[in-house]
């Protein structure tokens, strides 16, 4: 099952008044996601994510960095390099041509990791306890 | 007639006394004359056994001479006796007494040969051609020629070298030399006697490019573990495959008595091979019929079928396809084993095939008949049309294996029309799409869909979109007709794929657009032919 990631509806980002600064997909000295490569059918040579493996880092024009984390275990299969030459349209289509990459997990493991994800409906009731509790 | 010589006879008696049989013995002293082997084989026997008594003052004329009066005579004899010959044992026939001193011996019953272990001796009598021909019948196929393939027990080929360095050696102490190629090979001796049997009691020739195949295979349990001592000497021929059961097939053990040196092979092989207790058992006869090949064009009008069987770990997720509509009635109609369908592209589960179909063709394997006038193919495309709304089919005809080729070079090179209605999010007027009718051979980059990601390789396609014809419908919708190059994601064109498609129909409009239905219009290639129905 192929998931593609992208910025949640309520990520910082994609607040009013935020404007990306830069987009960097060099997450370390010896790891760019830009040098991704895959073959053939099974993807071989992508690199393996972790849930907590850095996709990319974002800066923007008030001084924040953000880092966007995988969440999901998997074979890297691309990152958007759309978002880098038209930082735009991650926050004005982050769900669709603004999406940030593209991972394949293993298949044994699709079924678990789609039950560990939230539906539409609990994530906006995760944020609505966010904003209860806040105020 | 070519037949024995003087210079045959040390090799004839060598040959007799170490249990080889007549007919292997003309082998070895080459005799090409396929008549000779066809005789029967007590007159074989007992023809060699006067040449044999033959004084030895004739020299250089032709002493071995099947004269055809003797023959006769024996011959009516037997058909005398009738069925009383037949031993249904599968012993070999017993000699009748004719007239002469070696009465004791040739009442007993036949020695197998060492050589042949009983091929050219049981397996050429009436009897076991009346087995075959039983098979070949209630199988029940239509054929019009027969090849006739036989697979020996490689213990042949080990018992056949030991017996031509038998007789290598006694030529070479006369002062002459045999070739291994002029020794007449077992399998030819063997279809030229049972060929013409085969063919009479079935009533057609043997033609080696038959596409109907009779196979018959041979064992030898008894002698089975013979060809081992070749794994020691040649144990590089000898490599375990994960398919066969046994390492010792055919080729390998040829391969490893190619290598062999005469004297590792002597070393550990007797000569004259041993003569067996049994004769080979013939495992299985089997038929098979060459494939045959049935195509035509057809329409998909349900947006809930797919072309192949949809289903996912044993259960099934949407009832039917193309495929089994289609073959179904053909494998009914043919009686095949089974099939495989193969088409010049396909579409997805909802999406219509429309215009003058889809090629496809249909590989139908093992079929039981095979011959289909043009009326009866018409009818069968009419039980087919009749039998589903769903799809229908035309131009169904028989057509050759190459004909494949063909078909599947239009899935690459031609080019299709596409009917496709688009949904935009922001209002869009007439003016708004006109432009799109204006746009000829645009490029298009298409990264590998993420919807068959999983299953593909990720890759970039560079496709042209012809021509496009937009049909204003209201302010979200308009239709579209593009004519586009094989292999062009038409969804994808449409709404984009996250970007991964451009440009889009979104990005060409400024909007975002998507796909609510897709036709396919036309498949551009002229295959198969048309009929006039």
């Amino acid at each position: 099952r192929i998931c593609v990631i992208t910025l949640a509806e309520a990520h910082p980002l994609l607040q009013s008044g935020k404007t990306i600064k830069s987009i960097n997909y060099q997450i370390s000295a010896n790891c760019s996601r830009l040098q991704n490569k895959v073959s053939g059918k099974s993807k071989r040579g992508a690199q393996f994510l972790t849930e907590l493996a850095p996709l990319c880092r974002i800066s923007s024009s008030d001084g924040e960095e953000y880092t966007i984390y995988s969440c999901i275990r998997g074979r890297l299969i691309e990152v958007n390099e759309n978002i880098l030459s038209n930082p735009a349209i991650l926050q004005e289509k982050p769900s669709t041509e603004g999406y940030i990459a593209v991972v394949l997990p293993k298949f044994e493991e699709s079924k678990s990791i789609t039950q560990g994800l939230l539906t539409q409906k609990e994530y906006e009731e995760v944020l609505l306890k966010r904003l209860n509790s806040s105020s | 007639m070519s037949s024995l010589t003087e210079k045959d006879r040390p090799i004839v008696q060598l040959l007799l006394n170490t249990g080889t049989c007549p007919r292997c013995i003309l082998r070895f002293c080459c005799v090409g004359s396929q008549t000779l082997y066809r005789h029967p084989y007590k007159d074989l026997m007992k023809d060699l056994k006067e040449f044999l008594k033959k004084n030895q003052e004739k020299e250089d004329t032709v002493c071995f001479d099947v004269v055809d009066p003797p023959c006769k005579r024996i011959r009516l004899e037997h058909t005398a006796e009738g069925p009383d010959d037949v031993s249904h044992n599968g012993g070999l026939q017993q000699i009748p007494s004719v007239n002469n001193e070696n009465t004791a011996v040739e009442n007993s019953a036949v020695k197998v040969c060492n050589v042949c272990l009983g091929v050219l001796q049981e397996f050429c009598e009436v009897d076991f051609v009346k087995k075959v021909c039983q098979k070949v019948n209630s199988a029940d196929y239509q054929f019009t020629s027969f090849v006739f393939s036989v697979s020996l027990p490689p213990q042949l080929s080990v018992r056949e070298r030991a017996a031509w360095l038998l007789v290598k050696q006694e030529m070479g102490n006369l002062g002459l030399s045999l070739a291994k190629d002029d020794i007449v090979q077992l399998k030819e001796a063997y279809k030229w006697i049972i060929h013409p049997q085969l063919s009479e009691e079935l009533g057609v020739p043997a033609d080696g490019k038959s596409l109907f195949e009779v196979s018959v295979v041979f064992a030898h349990p008894e002698t089975e573990e013979e060809c081992h001592f070749l794994a020691t000497a040649c144990p590089d021929c000898f490599k375990p495959a994960k398919n066969k059961q046994s390492v010792f097939t055919r080729m390998a053990v040829i391969k490893a008595l190619e290598k062999i040196k005469e004297e590792d092979f002597l070393k550990h092989f007797p000569c004259p091979p041993s003569s067996p207790k049994n004769l080979c058992v013939a495992l299985e006869i089997q038929c098979n019929n060459g494939a045959v090949f049935v195509a035509g064009r057809y329409n998909k009008y349900s947006r809930n079928l797919p072309q192949t069987p949809w289903i996912i770990d044993g259960e099934r997720k949407l009832e039917s396809s193309v495929e089994e509509l289609i073959s179904e009635h053909l494998m009914a109609e043919f009686k095949a084993d089974s099939f495989n369908f193969s088409s010049s592209g396909r579409e997805d589960v909802d999406v219509r095939t429309l215009g003058n179909g889809r090629p496809f063709a249909i590989e139908l394997v093992n079929p039981r008949r095979i011959h289909f006038t043009a009326e009866e193919m018409k009818g069968l495309q009419q039980t087919i049309n009749n039998s589903s709304d769903k799809i229908q089919v035309r131009d169904l005809q028989l057509v050759t294996r190459s004909a494949i080729g063909r078909m599947k070079e239009g899935e690459e090179e031609k080019t299709k029309t596409y009917s496709a209605l688009i949904w935009t999010d922001k209002a869009i007027q007439k003016e708004d799409i006109a432009f799109l009718d204006d746009i000829k051979e645009l490029k298009l980059d298409q990264k590998t869909p993420l919807r068959v990601l999983h299953r593909r390789p990720l890759a970039v396609r560079c496709r042209i979109i012809h021509t496009m014809k937009s049909e204003y419908i209201d302010e979200h919708h308009f239709r579209l007709h593009l004519k586009t190059q094989a292999g062009t994601y038409i969804k994808e064109f449409v709404h984009g794929d996250f970007g991964r498609t451009k440009p889009n129909i979104g990005s060409l409009l400024n909007r975002t657009a998507d796909i609510l239905e897709l036709d396919v219009e036309s498949v551009d290639v002229d295959w198969p032919p048309a009929l006039d129905n």
